[in-house]
């Protein structure tokens, strides 16, 4: 295994032994995957592999089921619900983000209202005062202009009529305006042309920090020539068949999954693995 | 109540007049209902009634018809029944004369379990599914139309498809309201009963040789088991002065799915009552029709679909093509009843009214008792749209051809349903010759 | 006529989420408990009115009599048989028997009441922009900005006061869209009807301000029968918005009213109703049966009538705000939200009766269900043969919070025109899971994420309301859906 950098920062996520199924079937099959501050990790594998599944259940998506393992986030069970774990909202409250795959269209429900409502209950969490309005829409503004979003579009219901590339930008606004700790992107990158590409990327890049850590799904290869992650992992058929550093996303994109399908498949191979645990 | 006895006092005589044939059971069974018939009548009192809102059996009511104690084929040919309905010698063909089975007519099928024969012959035989089911999902406690059919079951059809079973050959059941000289009525009864895990397509004709008005009162029940799947077709091609109140009961079990086409081509005033039960988890029912109205015609279809148990899906889609002075009624009801969830449901009703005489009332109603549940209606009325008309006349086709095809296109959307493929060409056939001649204002 | 005077402000019912529970402490005229032909002449001698109107009422009551106490049953709603001779028919705050006089001579009492509801009577503080007519259970205590709109030429009062002054109008058009024989309670109210608002809009006139009416019903028993009728004369517009509320009871109480909208040619009237009568409690004891007639008629041609409604309260609402598209270029809307929770029932829709050609009418209809309550939508669009290119369009949407509660969808479609197009939605399901994770992981509460769909579901129909009323609307149904999510 390639030890891409020197890992000593703080572990902000520890996943240890996660099995998770969706009704009868068994989707992940035992997941370790420890993420520290100031890291990026990509975690690519084919369709149908379970990285959507991954960073949904982390984000506490009520349908999937965990039958095994642990997730500690800062040092906290976060699995199940209060008072043994945290509820979706504490999650992202605590700091942990999910930009969605597929953003919902939210009839009605006005896009400035819905961001100043994240951003004041996140900052009661945190203790910290409530933005005036002038202060939020002058924040606003400042993220708006970073993701190249009209201000237009903040007035109309969340995501509805908004194109593929519009709601993937607006998942990276409420990234930046909500600050959290951990940033988990769901497949941002699928369905961006070049330019709302390098948009969401520089808004990766300036959301990145030593306090910071960011987990990359994708399919593909292609965003991380924009952001370079420290460690690459490979989810096949829902355990983590090989764990790298950046160079092991070019040889997949070189060689395709298969490739790591085969030199994983012997009863052999360890069941998943772990890097740095 | 003494003024409405006299008005049905021809019926009740006609049944005196039917031997008290049958098993036990089945003489009770029919006891019971003449005697709920002499209470309800048929439902001429339409104030508050939603069930009969928009149709007025008035004159059904009001005409004495005669009983026809013997079916007689009275120098039919096969051939003169192939003229009037779609026919196919490959399918397994039950005849019924005035709602007597036509032994001459028909070509009867019982090998294997699998049975497709004269009711009257199933329950002179003691057959123990037709005890098991008969009268089991046709409730005539608040329907007269019903009670009346279950005082006079003698005859109709019998359909039994063993567990496991695939019936390939369509089983089409033809009846036939022959020219007797003067109004009739007949009640022709059907039975089906799927057995788990079978498969099986089957297609009941109702068709008038005669110009006399008549009064068709067909009542077919039908069990699905579990896992099984029927393809039903019901094609109305009564004469234009006839009276057709069809009342169709399934009851679906668990994993099964039902497909109901209906053909509603002519009749004087026709009623088509369809009710299907959802009674276990992941049944699943699609349901649609197409109805085309002219002259004074008057065409009801009352369909309800009732989620009883969670996981299961139906489809209603039902189209109108109304003119002349035609009347068409839709009522659609689909119930979600507590603790169905995951119910997924999709209703719509569609109608092109072609003349400023004709009217139609569409009622698409859903009560819902289970949140967990994905449910939807719509409904639409009216003209076609004129860019679709304005498109085709821009490729240079003159406006009565252009007309033509937006209607026939719109009606086709349910021919292509047909799976059985020398149905759908009949049925083409026969819808597409008998389109209203109309030209779309432009 | 007993004279009681009501002691306490408390009514013995517990109730959080109802605040406007409290009851008026004043002292009231109140008619004898039941109802014949003595007491219907009683109401209209209390009110001094003319021959006319009493015989009106006669024929009225006639009528009710052949009805024989026959409610209608066809609405999906259910409640034990009404005791029509237990309830009462006429009460009056005593100090105000004479009628509405200036401001200055109502009763500091009724002031202060009525600014603890919210809407403050008094001219120093009166709601900018809006003309508000007071009613208490059968009489008219305030209206406001008289002389403004008199100015204007608007004539806006109490239903008394218009048939001392303004005989002519009224007999002109009252019942003119609502027959006394229309249905049962229409009937009823007809016959007994107390008090209302009245308002005359003249030709070209554009009323300057908001016209209101704030209903409250405050007497132990007693029945509400307001009667109100609006008449937007050629060119006019006018804008006009009701609010409800009553104490908290244990026992329930009738309001069965009739509204009469009228608009000659290129009128408009757009008539907003927040309805927050007592709903009942938690077990469902208690609350109004708000059974009410709603209907305009769009008489002349490209005149305008435009229904929008707030229902969240009542016990059971039985109500279908309708419009006759007579004129030709007419336009009927009705916008409405109807929410129920715990025990409540509500019956509502619209009828669109198109008869003129190229009318349009669009009916946008959001049900909310919750607890145990049963919500349907019942509405009729009928197109006549005359309405050549007539147009309808429907949208109905339910909303189910909780698996003990209904919601039902029973439109009626009735076209008879080859030339009309008409198309009718309807979708019912729970809110989105995947909207409520959505707004969960930006870290908002579930029950805050609730609220933040089902206004969204609602808002729509909020932007329909005046401006002011707007937010009052959606605090009125978080206020109502209190328990019901998260």
């Amino acid at each position: 295994m390639t030890q891409a950098h020197e890992r000593n920062g703080t572990a902000l996520l520890e996943v240890k032994g996660l099995r998770v199924s969706v009704g009868e079937t068994e989707i992940l099959r035992g997941i370790d995957l420890t993420v520290r501050k100031g890291e990026v990790h990509a975690i690519m594998g084919p369709n149908g592999s379970g990285k959507s599944t991954l960073t949904n259940v982390l984000a506490g998506r009520p349908e999937y089921i965990v039958t095994e393992g642990q997730v500690l986030f800062e040092g906290k069970n976060i699995l199940g619900l209060p008072p043994v774990g945290m509820d979706p909202e504490t999650r992202a409250r605590e700091g942990m983000f999910l930009a969605f795959q597929y953003p919902v269209e939210l009839a009605g429900v006005r896009t400035w209202q819905f961001l100043k409502a994240a951003v004041d209950a996140t900052r009661e969490y945190r203790g910290l005062p409530q933005l005036k309005i002038r202060e939020f829409d002058r924040l606003l503004e400042e993220k708006l202009e970073l993701v190249e979003i009209a201000p237009e579009l903040i007035k109309r219901s969340v995501n509805e009529g908004f194109s593929g590339g519009e709601k993937k930008r607006n998942e990276i606004l409420q990234m930046l305006l909500l600050d959290p700790k951990l940033a988990m992107l769901d497949e941002t990158d699928s369905g961006l042309d070049i330019d709302a590409l390098r948009i969401v990327a520089n808004g990766v890049n300036q959301f990145k920090g030593p306090s910071k850590a960011i987990v990359l799904v994708t399919h593909y290869q292609r965003i991380l020539n924009y952001i370079t992650p420290d460690f690459v992992h490979v989810l096949v058929d829902g355990r983590i068949v090989r764990s790298g550093g950046k160079e092991l996303a070019e040889q997949l994109e070189e060689k395709g999954y298969d490739w790591v399908r085969e030199s994983s498949d012997s009863p052999a191979a360890p069941p998943a693995a772990k890097v740095g645990a | 109540m003494t003024q409405t006895l006299a008005r049905y006092e021809r019926y009740l005589s006609d049944l005196r007049g039917l031997p008290p044939a049958g098993p036990s059971w089945l003489q009770q069974t029919r006891s019971g209902a003449v005697e709920r018939f002499s209470e309800l009548g048929f439902p001429t009192a339409r104030r508050g009634n939603e069930k009969w809102k928009y149709t007025n059996v008035g004159p059904i009511a009001n005409t004495p018809f005669v009983y026809p104690f013997e079916a007689s084929a009275n120098g039919l040919a096969p051939a003169d029944i192939q003229r009037v309905v779609p026919w196919d010698d490959a399918w397994t063909n039950l005849v019924f004369l005035d709602g007597r089975y036509s032994e001459l007519l028909s070509s009867p099928r019982s090998a294997d379990g699998i049975a497709v024969m004269s009711l009257g012959e199933a329950i002179a035989s003691g057959d123990p599914d037709v005890e098991r089911h008969l009268a089991k999902y046709a409730d005539f406690d608040d329907d007269g139309f019903t009670a009346l059919n279950t005082a006079f079951v003698a005859d109709g059809a019998f359909i039994r498809v063993p567990d496991g079973a695939s019936v390939d050959t369509p089983i089409h059941l033809v009846f036939l309201s022959t020219d007797r000289g003067e109004p009739t009525a007949s009640h022709p009864r059907v039975l089906v009963v799927a057995g788990a895990g079978s498969k099986s397509t089957i297609i009941e004709s109702y068709v008038g040789l005669q110009s006399n008005r008549y009064f068709t009162n067909a009542v077919a029940e039908t069990v699905l088991l579990e896992g099984s799947q029927i393809d039903h077709y019901r094609l109305l091609l009564e004469s234009d002065d006839a009276y057709h109140v069809g009342t169709a009961r399934v009851r679906q079990c668990a994993d099964s799915t039902f497909t109901s086409r209906t053909f509603e081509k002519s009749v004087g005033l026709g009623r088509y009552d369809l009710s299907v039960l959802m009674d276990g988890p992941n049944a699943s029912c699609n349901l649609s029709g197409l109805y085309m109205t002219s002259g004074t015609q008057h065409v009801d279809n009352f369909i309800t679909v009732d989620h009883a148990k969670p996981y299961s899906t139906s489809r209603l889609l039902y189209k109108g093509i109304l003119a002349g002075k035609s009347r068409a009624v839709f009522g659609g009801t689909v119930w979600v009843r507590k603790g169905a969830i995951k119910t997924d449901s999709m209703q719509s009703d569609k109608n092109l009214v072609l003349s400023p005489d004709a009217e139609v009332d569409s009622k698409p109603a859903l009560f819902i008792y289970a949140d967990d549940v994905k449910c939807g209606h719509g409904a639409t009325a009216g003209n076609i749209d004129k860019n679709s008309v304005f498109y085709l006349l821009s490729r240079g086709i003159d406006l009565e051809t252009a007309s033509r095809m937006l209607i026939y296109g719109f009606a086709s959307e349910i021919i292509d349903l047909v799976r059985v493929d020398s149905l759908r060409d009949q049925l083409e056939r026969l819808f597409l010759e008998s389109l209203p001649s109309f030209k779309f204002e432009f | 006529m007993a004279t009681q005077k009501v002691i306490s402000r408390q009514t013995g019912v517990e109730d959080t989420q109802y605040k406007w529970g409290f009851e008026f402490d004043y002292e009231s005229d109140v008619a004898p408990r039941g109802l014949n032909e003595d007491i219907v002449r009683l109401i209209s001698s209390k009110k001094g009115e003319p021959e006319w109107m009493l015989e009106w009422r006669l024929k009225a009551f006639a009528h009710w009599n052949k009805l024989g106490n026959e409610e209608p049953t066809w609405a999906n709603i259910s409640h034990p048989p009404i005791d029509f001779q237990d309830i009462i028919y006429y009460a009056a705050p005593k100090s105000q028997k004479d009628g509405p006089k200036s401001l200055d001579e109502v009763d500091p009492e009724m002031l202060e009441a009525f600014a603890k509801l919210g809407i403050p009577l008094e001219e120093q503080k009166k709601l900018s922009g809006v003309a508000v007519d007071a009613i208490i259970d059968s009489v008219s205590v305030a209206t406001t900005y008289q002389e403004m709109l008199l100015k204007a030429g608007v004539i806006f009062c109490s239903m008394s006061e218009a048939i001392k002054n303004h005989p002519d109008l009224v007999r002109k058009y009252l019942g003119s869209v609502v027959p006394y024989t229309d249905n049962f309670y229409a009937t009823l109210n007809s016959a007994v009807f107390s008090d209302g608002s009245f308002c005359y809009v003249p030709p070209g006139v554009r009323c300057p301000i908001e016209l209101m009416t704030y209903f409250r019903i405050n007497e132990l028993d007693t029945g509400q029968f307001e009667r109100t009728l609006i008449i937007a004369d050629e060119g006019s517009y006018v804008s006009y918005l009701e609010g409800c509320t009553a104490p908290m009871r244990k026992t329930h109480q009738l309001h069965a009213a009739v509204v009469e909208l009228v608009t000659l040619d290129d009128a408009e009237i757009k008539y907003s109703t927040l309805q927050n009568w007592y709903p009942g409690d938690k077990e469902g004891k208690g609350g109004v049966y708000n059974f009410v007639t709603k209907r305009g008629i769009a008489r002349g041609k490209n005149s305008k009538i435009s229904w929008t409604q707030v229902e969240t309260g009542s016990a059971i609402t039985w109500k279908y705000p309708s419009v006759i598209l007579q004129g030709d270029n007419s336009v009927g809307e009705f916008y409405s939200v109807a929410l129920v929770n715990n025990y409540q029932q509500a019956d509502t829709g619209t009828k669109m009766i198109h008869i003129g050609k190229n009318t349009k009418s669009t009916i946008v209809a959001k049900g909310i269900s919750a607890g145990h309550a049963q919500n349907t939508y019942r509405g009729q669009v009928k197109i006549m043969p005359t309405a050549d290119n007539a147009q309808n369009f429907t949208q109905c949407d339910s909303l189910l919070i909780g698996d003990q509660c209904g919601a039902h969808t029973v439109p009626y479609i009735e076209v008879r025109n080859s030339t009309a197009r008409m198309g009718h939605e309807a979708t019912t399901s729970k809110v989105n899971d995947d909207q409520l994770f959505y707004l969960q992981q930006r870290g908002i509460s579930l029950e805050e994420a609730n609220y933040m769909i089902i206004n969204g579901f609602c808002r729509g129909i909020f932007k329909e309301l005046p401006f002011e009323f707007a937010a009052e609307a959606s605090q009125l149904m978080r206020v109502s859906l209190e328990g019901a999510v998260g």
